[in-house]
């Protein structure tokens, strides 16, 4: 499964400046894992000490929060976005 | 601006620079701004803040930016007004609403936007942007306005008639969006990843924005003689008012304000048709559950508070409590707070008062408490949410015998 995932700001000189990257895999986990392989250091910024996502790190599967999902396990199709958002206030 | 010191990063301590930065670079964790207090405490006095404006200006020296010709419309002193009639209804001693609706566009978003485009336009920026459940809308399009800067505002598709209105006739851009306030705002924040040269007042400069939410606080100690109430009642969208208010009230001991560092229990309000707060806190959990919202009370529907985590953890700090009610409560609490007070709460409003009600019917909030309602936004905003409910008493042709049938001098001197 190849499917794109969004980057914000504040990760993209990890990705090389990049806006977006083109992965493979089948979950939002392992699609994010893939992206890590690819360009180091994503998962130290995302995940905490005990592999969750960090408390201020909103993962969207075709625009749809995860946490409305089945969260890292969310499978994703072919040609689906995953985007990268920090949570931000609002009103 | 020497008594800002820069950006701190709330969860692992990080400093930046006191630029358009929102969020940690390292862990996402949201940016506090750093002040040297013992500067402002060398400075500010109870004088200094009684001969400046009634604005919230009048705090210039515990605010974010220092600018002497502030992007202001007059927000803020709003009134304090003592509640006798309604305290007696829920069975309180003295109870205080500080009326918010007062505010150049009707509700408390005026603080936080003329803090945030004063920043906004200080760093250089020319178009503010935001999304909003309406209230904030209504702002950044109207201060937009006054400071000769562009405006593009992102709005669900389903908001109050007024609140649009009230936002499209400042000139800006009005972007409806097919989704609820989370998609919208969602989408804003990736709007600022692509377009960093637009001032988003509640994601790139948040930092700013959310410090004019301390100016609330700022002024019912003033407003009470510089004392501190026992207790504040603040309704919940993003939580960050609530944890702002708690900061403003500690704020003023650290730079000698007031006499002690106060002890104010500070409890949330929220709909029952979005409550993650409140339903994290009666679960007793750290973990907020995101929620799709099903409310009138729009203005509050934001069902992934990201402030939602500190307003929790202000809450217990402060002994406080956070309770949800029903849209059926919201609309009686608006009905009361009018009918006792003569003042119309738009539907956050009838969440904070419907809160307290029931706060006070459980012996939370207690009648020996010194207690302060935050009435945040203007009944004229939300008419459709009271549409089956309040309207003429009667109709009648124009003739005397048609009002003495209808209406009897009982009925008017009656209640």
């Amino acid at each position: 499964m190849s499917v794109s995932i969004r980057i914000p700001t504040q990760l993209r000189t990890l990705a090389g400046g990049a806006g977006e990257v083109s992965v493979e895999g089948g979950t939002v986990k392992e699609a994010l894992s893939a992206l890590d392989a690819a360009h180091p250091g994503f998962s130290g910024r995302l995940f905490d000490e005990g592999g969750q996502l960090r408390r201020f790190v909103n993962v969207f599967v075709a625009d749809e929060d995860v946490r409305f999902l089945d969260g890292l396990a969310t499978p994703v199709g072919d040609g689906q976005t995953i985007s990268i958002v920090p949570a931000v206030a609002g009103g | 601006m020497d008594h800002v010191t820069g950006l701190r990063c709330r969860e692992c301590g990080r400093e930046f620079p006191a630029e358009a930065l929102h969020v940690c670079d390292y862990c996402f964790g949201p940016l506090e701004v750093a002040y040297d207090y013992d500067q402002i405490a060398a400075t500010v006095t109870r004088a200094s803040i009684a001969a400046g404006p009634r604005t919230i200006w009048r705090y210039r020296d515990l605010l974010p930016v220092d600018d002497p010709a502030p992007v202001d419309l007059g927000a803020g002193f709003t009134p304090l007004i003592r509640a006798d009639r309604l305290a007696a209804e829920l069975g309180l001693g003295e109870l205080w609403i500080k009326d918010d609706t007062a505010n150049p566009t009707g509700s408390f978003k005026d603080r936080v936007v003329s803090v945030a485009l004063t920043k906004a336009r200080q760093l250089g920026f020319k178009v503010a942007a935001c999304a909003s459940t309406g209230n904030l809308a209504n702002s950044v399009a109207a201060h937009a306005a006054r400071a000769g800067m562009a405006s593009v505002v992102l709005i669900p598709h389903d908001l109050e008639r007024a609140k649009v209105t009230m936002t499209a006739i400042y000139g800006g851009a009005v972007v409806s969006v097919e989704g609820n306030y989370d998609d919208v705002n969602r989408l804003a924040a990736e709007l600022t990843s692509e377009h960093p040269s637009w001032a988003f007042v509640n994601v790139n400069v948040r930092t700013y924005y959310a410090e004019g939410s301390k100016t609330l606080a700022f002024e019912v100690a003033e407003q009470l003689g510089w004392q501190a109430p026992d207790h504040v009642i603040v309704p919940i969208a993003s939580g960050s008012q609530l944890t702002k208010v708690a900061k403003g009230f500690a704020e003023l001991a650290t730079v000698g304000l007031l006499d002690e560092v106060p002890s104010v229990r500070i409890s949330g309000a929220q709909a029952a048709g979005c409550s993650p707060v409140a339903t994290a806190f009666s679960e007793g959990t750290d973990a907020i559950r995101p929620v799709k919202p099903s409310t009138i009370a729009k203005s509050l529907s934001i069902g992934n508070p990201a402030d939602g985590w500190y307003a929790l953890a202000a809450i217990r700090a402060s002994g406080g409590s956070c309770a949800a009610v029903t849209d059926t409560e919201i609309i009686e609490a608006i009905g009361l707070l009018a009918r006792t007070e003569g003042i119309f709460a738009e539907t956050a409003g009838g969440v904070t008062i419907a809160t307290l009600a029931k706060l006070a019917a459980a012996g939370v909030v207690r009648r020996d408490e010194r207690v302060v309602a935050l009435v945040t936004g203007h009944g004229l905003k939300t008419v459709e949410a009271l549409a089956d409910d309040v309207g003429p008493t009667v109709t009648i042709p124009a003739t005397l015998e048609a009002f003495d049938a209808a209406i009897g001098i009982d009925a008017v001197s009656g209640r």
